[in-house]
């Protein structure tokens, strides 16, 4: 093992010290949510008790103060994904939020009927469902690049469903059921080739990895707070600026407005345009302590010490007869999902629970991939830089002790 | 091992789950009703074979984890040649006995389906346990719509 500091990680995090029925706490289910350590729960906490007021509001200290805070977030938030400037940064609600405003703003003003919209069939129902909503109103198609069973984009094909009538492509960096991460540098180049914009769903890559803007080139790159060990209720879409300035806005409101009367309405700049309405403050400020946290680590000692992690889970879980590893990409991040012979993946959830190890099991939101590999479900064991590899041998014991009790 | 969960998998469950009884298609069922759970992917078919209001045969097809297999499979015997009032009445205690707070259980009312009761304690897993008979339920009210737990 590396000189990964994971124990003096672990002792900043509260929730890992608890007991779960009766039983240390196993917690794999970093994919859904990640715990948070104590300096973002501070974080929240002392902006109510000490700074709290509203945003760009007020010339009064606390609303200075707060609204201080709020954009020095919105600063480290630019750091950390290496966006050319703040403007870039849009402080949503999640990375399903942020999918929703590109599709109702830059699509409704880009997408016409008979115009494509290229996803592949392994994202997550937030990177599907606003496109099909979408395509219900514009008359647009929505096109699905296939995957092999190794949970890999089939890449000739992606090229081949790139055609003339492209508007936009709209991938996972990384798979929340599958772990897969895609070749998105290639799918970026080959994208821009044809003129067609890429949007990124983040979600899943940036808790494992540096994302970096201007290598990527992405044109659009969403994420959430809360799966980078920061609050719920708050994420980021990063837009390259010419194409943020010129979509419409997304909701009306305050804070996204310059100047009001009955008869017409000057849109605010950027990135406040899209801000309608009080952010989640405290929140966000929350967000930029987390990257505070992930900045001092490293992202690259990060995802070399989860990589160990998932490469010893794999491992471990081929020596279990009767488990199938579901999606087994060269290109992975931290996330395990497999199944059982003849157990079904509620029960391995439940069972697990009982030794006080959390999983999921569930079809992740991503049903389409649930029907490729024909399992109506999967459990997931998804890594996080807190777990060990000792809370992977208690993980994979759970395992074959309930294969035993199942018989 | 797991000996907290000894009142949610009892051995009853585990014998249901590897060999689940009434486990065929019935080709000349009167009822037929799907039902699911998309939050766990659970499907299952269930058959009736009538005769007058009581049921002659009942059968199931389908997937699904051990609780709601179990559940489905002791549903199939527990009610073959009971009245449609009978069985309905049996849904009512049932549902009673695995999302009741702290109304009193008529275990005695239920036999085998006892070894269910344990679910009330997880509420994650309640639904597994009632598909089977809100499947049920619908085929009474001869509904032909599939029966899902969201």
């Amino acid at each position: 093992m590396t000189n990964f500091p994971v124990a003096k990680i672990r002792a900043d995090f509260p929730i890992l010290a608890e007991k779960i029925r009766g039983k240390d706490l196993v917690y794999l289910d970093n994919a859904a949510s990640s715990q948070k350590p104590n300096a973002v729960i501070d974080s929240i906490s002392n902006l109510y008790r000490y700074d709290y007021a509203n945003i760009h509001r007020g010339v009064h200290t606390l609303s200075v103060r707060a609204t201080d805070k709020f954009e020095a977030a919105r600063e480290k938030l630019k750091s950390f994904i290496n966006a050319a400037s703040n403007k870039e940064i849009i402080f949503v609600r999640g990375a399903t939020e942020a999918i929703n405003l590109v599709a109702q703003t830059y699509g409704k003003a880009n997408i016409k009927a008979g115009d494509e919209i290229l996803i592949t069939a392994m994202e997550h129902h937030s990177n599907i469902v606003p496109w099909q909503m979408l395509c219900e109103q514009t008359g647009a198609v929505l096109k699905v690049a296939p995957i092999n069973l190794q949970g890999e984009l089939l890449f000739a094909e992606f090229e081949k469903l790139l055609t003339d009538r492209t508007r936009l492509v709209s991938v996972a960096h990384m798979s929340n059921a599958l772990g897969t991460i895609n070749p998105v540098k290639k799918i970026i180049a080959l994208a821009h080739a044809k003129n067609i914009p890429v949007l990124l769903d983040g979600a899943q890559a940036i808790p494992h990895m540096a994302v970096d803007m201007q290598d990527l080139d992405c044109d659009f790159y969403v994420f959430s707070g809360h799966k980078l060990y920061g609050p719920s209720g708050v994420g980021v879409l990063y837009g390259k600026q010419a194409l943020l300035e010129a979509m419409p806005p997304y909701q009306g409101g305050g804070d996204m407005i310059r100047k009001v009367t009955f008869e017409a309405t000057e849109y605010n700049t950027l990135p406040y345009k899209f801000e309608a309405g009080t952010p989640s403050i405290a929140d966000v400020v929350g967000l930029g302590v987390a990257i505070d946290y992930l900045n001092e680590i490293g992202m690259d000692a990060i995802a070399m010490y989860e990589a160990e992690l998932l490469d010893y889970a794999t491992e471990k879980a081929r020596q279990i007869k009767g488990l199938r590893i579901i999606g087994e990409a060269a290109e992975k991040g931290a996330i395990l999902s497999f199944v059982l012979d003849r157990i079904h993946p509620h029960d391995i959830g439940t069972m697990l629970d009982s030794l006080g190890i959390a999983i999921r099991a569930g079809h992740h939101c991503a049903m389409p991939v649930m029907d490729f590999y024909g399992v109506p479900a999967t459990a997931r064991a998804s890594f996080a830089m807190y777990n060990t590899k000792q809370e992977i041998d208690v993980l994979m014991a759970g395992i074959s002790d309930l294969i035993e009790v199942f018989g | 091992m797991f000996e907290d969960l000894r009142d949610l998998y009892q051995e009853v469950i585990f014998d249901h789950n590897r060999n689940p009884r009434n486990f065929r298609v019935m080709d000349n069922a009167d009822r037929k009703v799907d039902g699911f759970n998309p939050l766990c992917g659970d499907r299952l078919t269930l058959f009736l074979k009538m005769s007058g209001d009581i049921i002659e045969d009942a059968s199931f097809q389908g997937s699904g984890c051990a609780i709601s297999t179990a559940s489905v499979s002791l549903m199939t015997e527990i009610i073959k040649g009971k009245t449609e009032a009978e069985a309905e009445q049996l849904f009512e205690i049932f549902h009673k006995m695995t999302t009741g707070k702290d109304e009193e259980i008529q275990l005695e009312a239920v036999g085998k389906l006892a070894v269910l009761a344990g679910v009330r304690e997880y509420p994650a897993r309640v639904k597994c346990a009632t598909l089977a008979w809100h499947t049920l339920d619908a085929a009474l009210k001869n509904q032909q719509q599939p029966v899902s737990t969201e």
